[in-house]
C-alpha cells in the first residue's frame, strides 16, 4: 500500500468512488435539489434532524454531477430508512438491517452506479450488524450514511446500541446495563477504508464528508450525529452547543482535519484550540492535554491516511461513551485498498477474455465436458 | 491383459454395488470412477452416495463409514437399488454397517488386512467373523465371502515408487476399483486418464494409484479365488450423446444455461451448507459467462445480495439447504413484495434444525409454500432426477423472470449427489427467457392538450412501477441507469399501480389477492400433466414429486408387471399446481402420494382438492424403496378393486 499521508482528501491519482457513473451529458442544465426530491410528502416528526439531513443530501448530490438514473439508495428499516422515499432516484426500503446486503449486490452488479445506504443505529449496529462489518472488511464502493440517534424511534423509544449505560427508556425503567458500541471504532475495527463522523445541524461539515466519502472509492462509513426530537432530545446539545451546554462547543467537538493539529477548546491568545490530543508514550494511545502545558511537537498531527488504523481509533476513543459532552468529528481514516467489487469484476473480465467464444458455443462445449459417450 | 486361467463369464441383466469404507478410504471417488466405467460402457446407472457429516469421524468407527452405492443395467432403471448383490467392506465397521442391507447369498469382498483386534473392538465386534466364513448360523453364512488382503497386495504392489506405507496403502481404493473392474469388464481407461489429470503434480502418487487399479484388475484375472466374471450388456437408450452426471452439477449447469437463454447475467449469493455447496463451488467457475458467485457472510447477506442483484438488473440466485430458507425468509418475503425476479434453491436435508446434513428429504414443501409471513406466494419447481435438475433450474428461471417473482426450486441430497447418464441436450433448443426490460414511461400524468392560444401542450407520462402486464400481471421491471424511470420499491404495502407506500385497507386487500394471482396464473404457462396409465382401467394414482420418482416408477413398473393396473403422475410444479390436476384426481379411487416427509404433498392435495389422499412416507434420511413402496401400491390396488395382489409373480430381477 502506498503511503497516502499529506496528500489532500480526496485521496488523488486514485480512482474515485464515482469515476465509472455516467456524468450528465456535457451542455446539460444543471441539476438542482428539486430535481432530487420525489413526490411523496416527507413523514418525519416536526423538528426530526432527518430533515436536516435529507436537505443537505438534495442539496450536495447535484454537486456529484451524475445522471440521476444512476444513483441508487437502499436503506433498512427505521425513521431515517424511509430516506430513499424521498429522493428521485432508484432506491429500495428493505428489510430490517440488511440494507448492506442488498447494496452489496447492487453494486458488485453493477459498476456503473454511484449506491448509497441509508441506515441508523439500530439498524446497522443491532440487527444488522453482521453486515455493517462485513461491508466494512469487503470495501464494496458504496457510501453508508448511519444516522445515530442513539435511540429507537420507530418502535417508539427503546434503548439502541449506542445508548449509554444507565439510560431509562421504555424497555430499560431501572435503566440499561448494555453497553453501547461506538459506531467509529467498530468501522475502525473492522478495518473500514472511509470513517468519518459529522452532525446533522452543521450543514457545511455534512457536505465536506459527504462529498469526500463519495469520492472515495470503497465503503465508506459517515456516522451522523441526528438528534430525536420526540424520544432523545438534546443528546446532541453538548457537541451542538445548546440548552445547558450553550458555551461547551468549543469544549465537545475536537475537530479532525488532515495534516492539522488536534487542537480545540476555548481559543488561547492566538486564537488557537487552548486542548490538544498527544500521544501518551507509556500506553501508546491518545490523550487530551491542555496545551500551555505540552511542547508543541508533541501535539497529535491527525493523518487519516495512515493505513495502520490504530491512531484512528485511539482517537475515537476520545468520545464520551456515556453523555456525548465529547466527541472527535471529521474524517478520522481514509485509504485506499482494492474493492470487493473491483476485484470482482476483473476476474469476470479476465474470464471472459480468456473464453472469447460465444456464450450459446460455450454453453454446448461446458455441457458436454467430461467423459461422455455416444450412442447412434 | 493377458489371461492365465479360463474364467467362466456370466451374463446379468443388472448389478448393485456397495462400497463402503472409512470416510478417509476414498469410497467416493470410487465408486463414481466405477460409475463413469460404466457409464461409458453404456449401462443405464443410478448411484446412492451415502456418507457422514463429519469430515473424518473417528478411524474404524461404525460413524465413520462411508458408502457408495451404484445400480447398472443392461436395461432402463429408475432407482438405485433396494439390497446391494455385491458389498464391497475396507475395514470391520464397514461391513458391520452394511451387512444388514444385504439379501441372502449376496457377495462380500472384504479386505481383511484392517480385520484387527482393535479394529474388530471399534466396530463392536466381540470376534472375527471372518474366522466362522462358511459356518451355518454365522453371521457371514448366508453370503458368499472373499476374504482378500486388498492392503497388503496394494502396499506389495506400489513399493517400487518409494511411497511411504501409509501413502502405499492409500492406493487400496484403486486396487479394489481394479478388482471390481474385472469382475463386470469395465473399461479402464477413463480411470487411468482421470487419475495421470488428477495427480499430475505427484508422479510418486499417480504411479502408485495406477499402478495398484491395473494390479486390483490382474489380481482378479489370475487369482482362483474369484472363478466368474460378468457381463452387462450396455442399455438400449435414445440415440444422442450421454455423460454421467450428478444433481448439483446439473443444477449448476441448468443456471449457467438461465443466464445465456436470458441474457441476464447471473449472481449467485451463497453461503456454504451441506448439500447446496456444490453448486456454489461449480458456479465460481463459470465468470467466463458472466457468473458472479458472491460468498456471503451469513444465509441472509446471500439472499440479500441477490435481491440487489435482481433489483439492478441480473439473474439474482441464492443456494441453500433447509436451515438456511428459514434465514432467507424474511428477504424471500421482500422479493414477494417487490415483485422482483429471485432464485431459491433449496436442497433439502434432513431436518428439522440441523437434522441430518447429508441425508435426503422432502420436509421442506410446506416451508417453501408458507414459510414466511403474511400472504407471500412463491412458486415451487422441483426437479426429479440428478439430470432433470438442468430442465428445472431454467424453468424456474423460467417463471422468476417472466413473471418477476422469487421462485423455490426444491432440489434434494439425493438429487444432489445422486447421478445418472444424462443425455446432453441440444443448446439451441433450450428455451429463450424474455426479461423485458421497462424502457419506457408507462402511465400519462397529463394527456395532451390544446391551449387556447392553438399551440399543443404535449402529454406528460411518469412511471408506474406497480402498472402490470394483463396477461401475466407482472410488473414492469425496470433497472437502475434507465432514465426517467427512477423508482423507490421496498417492504412496505405499495399503492396498486403507482407502487407509492400505501396503507390504504381497500387496496392492501387488493394487492394480496393480487399477487396471489399471479402466482396462480403461472398455471396458464404450464403444459397438460401426463398421466402414466397405460392400460386406462386404473384405479389406483400414484403422485409424487421431486426425487421420489425414481423409487416410485419402479414400484408401479413391479405392480404391473405382475399384471395390475396402476397410474402415475409426477409433479414438476408445486405451486401452482398445474390446472388439469383436479380433473385428473377426480378419474381414480385411490390417490397414494409417497413422499420423504409425514404427508407435506399430501396435506396440499386434501386442501386444494378435498381428495382422499392417502400418504406414504418415510423419513429414513434415504430413498424410498422401491420393493416397499410397490407392496403398498398392491395393497391399495387390491383395496380399490377388490382384489387380491400378489407381487411375487414380478421377480426380482424386474423390481429395478
Amino acid at each position: 500500500m502506498t503511503a497516502l499521508s499529506g496528500t489532500d482528501l480526496p485521496t488523488p491519482g486514485l480512482r474515485s468512488g464515482t469515476e465509472s457513473v455516467p456524468s450528465l451529458p456535457e451542455g446539460a442544465a444543471p441539476q438542482t435539489g428539486k430535481d432530487f426530491s420525489s413526490d411523496q410528502e416527507v413523514r418525519w416528526c416536526p423538528g426530526c434532524g432527518d430533515y436536516a439531513v435529507l436537505k443537505a443530501v438534495q442539496g450536495f448530490l447535484p454537486d456529484l454531477g451524475l445522471r440521476r438514473e444512476n444513483i441508487v439508495f437502499v436503506s433498512g428499516i427505521g425513521c431515517s430508512s424511509r430516506f430513499p422515499y424521498y429522493l428521485d432516484t432508484y432506491g429500495m426500503h428493505s428489510i430490517h438491517g440488511r440494507a448492506p446486503s442488498i447494496a452489496t449486490g447492487i453494486a458488485t452488479a453493477r459498476e456503473d452506479l454511484s449506491v448509497w445506504v441509508v441506515t441508523g443505529d439500530g439498524d446497522a449496529l443491532s440487527i444488522g450488524g453482521n453486515h455493517l462489518i462485513h461491508a466494512l472488511r469487503r470495501n464494496v464502493n458504496m457510501t453508508i450514511l448511519l444516522f445515530n440517534n442513539r435511540i429507537y424511534g420507530l418502535t417508539k423509544g427503546q434503548y439502541s446500541p449506542t445508548s449509554e449505560p444507565g439510560k431509562i427508556t421504555k424497555s430499560t425503567p431501572m435503566g440499561s446495563v448494555d453497553h453501547p458500541f461506538n459506531p467509529v471504532s467498530l468501522a475502525l475495527g473492522a478495518e473500514a477504508s472511509f470513517v468519518a463522523r459529522t452532525i446533522d445541524s452543521d450543514r457545511k461539515h455534512l457536505t465536506s464528508v459527504l462529498s469526500a466519502a463519495a469520492a472515495h472509492r470503497g465503503t465508506s462509513l459517515v456516522e451522523i450525529y441526528q438528534n430525536c426530537p420526540i424520544f432523545n432530545d438534546g443528546a446532541f446539545d453538548a457537541i451542538k452547543g445548546q440548552g445547558d451546554y450553550k458555551d461547551g462547543k468549543a469544549d465537545a467537538i475536537i475537530p479532525l482535519v488532515h495534516g492539522e493539529q488536534v487542537r480545540f477548546g476555548a481559543p488561547d491568545e492566538d486564537g488557537r484550540g487552548s486542548k490538544v490530543v498527544v500521544r501518551d508514550p507509556a500506553s501508546g494511545s491518545v490523550r487530551v492535554a491542555l496545551a500551555s502545558e505540552v511542547d508543541e511537537s508533541a501535539v497529535l498531527v491527525h493523518d487519516a491516511h495512515d493505513p495502520d488504523p490504530s491512531t484512528a481509533f485511539a482517537i475515537s476513543r476520545l468520545t464520551a461513551a456515556d453523555y456525548l459532552h465529547q466527541a472527535p468529528i471529521g474524517i478520522f481514516r481514509a485509504v485506499e485498498r482494492p474493492t470487493y467489487d473491483d476485484q470482482t469484476r476483473t476476474q469476470l473480465d479476465t474470464a471472459r477474455q480468456e473464453a472469447p467464444a460465444e456464450a450459446t458455443d460455450r454453453l454446448a462445449a461446458l455441457i458436454s465436458s467430461g467423459d461422455t459417450w455416444t450412442v447412434v | 491383459m493377458s489371461s492365465q486361467v479360463q474364467k467362466q463369464v456370466k451374463q446379468l441383466d443388472r448389478v448393485i454395488i456397495r462400497f463402503a469404507g472409512d470416510s478417509g478410504d476414498g469410497m467416493q471417488l470410487t465408486g463414481d470412477r466405477f460409475t463413469q466405467e460404466s457409464a461409458v460402457f453404456g449401462n443405464d446407472l443410478v448411484t446412492l452416495p451415502n456418507f457422514p457429516a463429519e469430515i473424518r469421524a473417528p478411524q474404524g468407527t461404525l460413524p465413520g463409514v462411508s458408502s457408495f452405492q451404484v445400480h447398472f443395467a443392461d436395461h432402463d432403471i429408475l432407482t438405485a437399488g433396494d439390497a446391494p448383490d455385491v458389498l464391497v467392506a475396507m475395514n470391520p465397521a464397514a461391513l458391520k454397517a452394511n451387512i444388514g442391507d444385504l439379501p441372502k447369498g449376496a457377495t462380500i469382498i472384504v479386505d481383511t488386512h484392517d480385520f484387527s483386534a482393535r479394529n474388530l473392538t471399534k466396530a463392536g465386534y466381540d470376534a472375527n467373523p471372518l474366522d466362522f466364513i462358511g459356518d451355518a448360523g454365522s453371521e457371514l453364512g448366508e453370503f458368499a465371502v472373499h476374504p482378500v488382503d486388498l492392503t497388503g497386495m496394494t502396499v506389495e504392489a506400489v513399493k517400487e515408487f518409494g511411497l511411504s506405507r501409509k501413502d502405499a496403502a492409500r492406493a487400496k481404493n484403486m486396487f479394489a476399483l481394479g478388482l471390481l473392474s474385472w469382475m463386470y469388464g469395465r473399461p479402464t481407461e477413463s480411470t487411468t486418464a482421470f487419475l495421470t489429470k488428477r495427480f499430475a503434480k505427484v508422479p510418486a502418487i499417480r504411479d502408485a494409484n495406477i499402478t495398484a487399479f491395473k494390479a486390483g484388475w490382474n489380481f482378479g484375472e489370475t487369482t482362483e479365488a474369484f472363478a466368474v466374471s460378468y457381463e452387462i450388456k450396455p442399455a438400449p437408450v435414445s440415440p444422442g450423446t450421454y455423460r454421467n452426471i450428478s444433481g448439483n452439477l446439473a443444477l449448476a449447469y441448468g443456471l449457467v444455461a438461465a443466464g445465456v437463454q436470458s441474457g441476464l447475467p447471473v449472481f449467485l449469493g451463497s453461503y456454504p451448507i451441506t448439500p447446496a455447496s456444490d453448486i456454489l463451488h461449480e458456479l465460481s467457475k463459470h465468470k467466463a459467462f458472466g457468473v458472479t458467485t458472491f460468498q456471503a457472510e451469513d444465509e441472509i447477506a446471500g439472499v440479500g445480495a441477490a435481491i440487489g442483484a435482481s433489483f439492478a438488473g441480473h439473474l439474482g440466485v441464492t443456494t441453500t439447504s433447509g436451515p438456511g430458507i428459514a434465514l432467507k425468509s424474511e428477504a424471500i418475503g421482500l422479493a414477494v413484495m417487490t415483485e422482483l425476479p429471485l432464485l431459491v434453491v433449496d436442497v433439502q436435508r434432513g431436518g428439522p434444525s440441523t437434522g441430518l446434513p447429508t441425508k435426503t428429504e422432502q420436509a421442506d414443501l410446506l416451508q417453501a409454500m408458507f414459510g414466511r409471513n403474511g400472504e407471500a406466494p412463491v412458486p415451487i419447481v422441483a426437479p426429479q432426477s440428478p439430470g432433470d435438475c438442468f430442465d428445472a433450474a431454467i424453468e424456474a428461471a423460467r417463471i422468476a423472470i417472466t413473471y418477476r417473482t422469487p421462485v423455490m426450486l426444491l432440489s434434494d441430497g439425493y438429487l444432489a449427489n445422486g447421478s445418472e447418464p444424462w443425455r446432453i441436450p441440444e443448446t439451441a433448443g433450450l428455451p429463450v427467457i424474455e426479461p423485458s426490460f421497462a424502457t419506457e414511461r408507462n402511465h400519462v400524468l397529463k394527456p395532451e392538450k390544446v391551449l387556447e392560444d392553438g399551440t399543443v401542450q404535449p402529454e406528460e407520462k411518469d412511471f408506474w412501477p406497480y402498472l402490470r402486464d394483463e396477461e401475466t400481471l407482472a410488473r414492469p421491471w425496470a433497472v437502475p441507469g434507465t432514465p426517467g424511470l427512477e423508482h423507490r420499491i421496498g417492504g412496505l404495502e405499495k399503492g396498486e399501480g403507482h407502487g407509492n407506500i400505501s396503507y390504504d385497507p381497500g387496496n392492501h386487500d387488493f394487492m394480496v389477492r393480487t399477487r396471489q394471482a399471479k402466482v396462480d396464473r403461472i398455471a396458464e404457462s404450464l403444459p397438460p400433466l401426463e398421466v402414466d396409465d397405460p392400460s386406462g382401467r386404473a384405479k389406483v394414482l400414484v403422485l409424487g414429486w421431486g426425487s421420489t420418482y425414481g423409487p416410485i416408477g419402479a414400484g408401479v413398473r413391479r405392480v404391473r408387471r405382475a399384471g395390475y393396473d396402476v397410474a402415475q403422475v409426477h409433479l414438476r410444479h408445486l405451486n401452482p399446481f398445474p390446472k388439469d390436476l383436479g380433473d385428473i384426481l377426480k378419474r381414480y379411487d385411490k390417490v397414494l402420494v409417497p413422499e420423504m416427509n409425514l404427508g407435506q404433498l399430501s396435506m396440499l392435495l386434501r386442501a386444494k382438492y378435498l381428495v382422499d389422499a392417502i400418504g406414504y412416507n418415510h423419513v429414513r434420511g434415504l430413498p424410498l424403496k422401491a420393493a416397499e413402496l410397490a407392496e403398498a401400491i398392491g395393497n391399495l390396488v387390491a383395496d380399490a378393486e377388490g382384489i387380491t395382489v400378489d407381487l411375487t409373480t414380478s421377480t426380482v430381477e424386474e423390481i429395478s
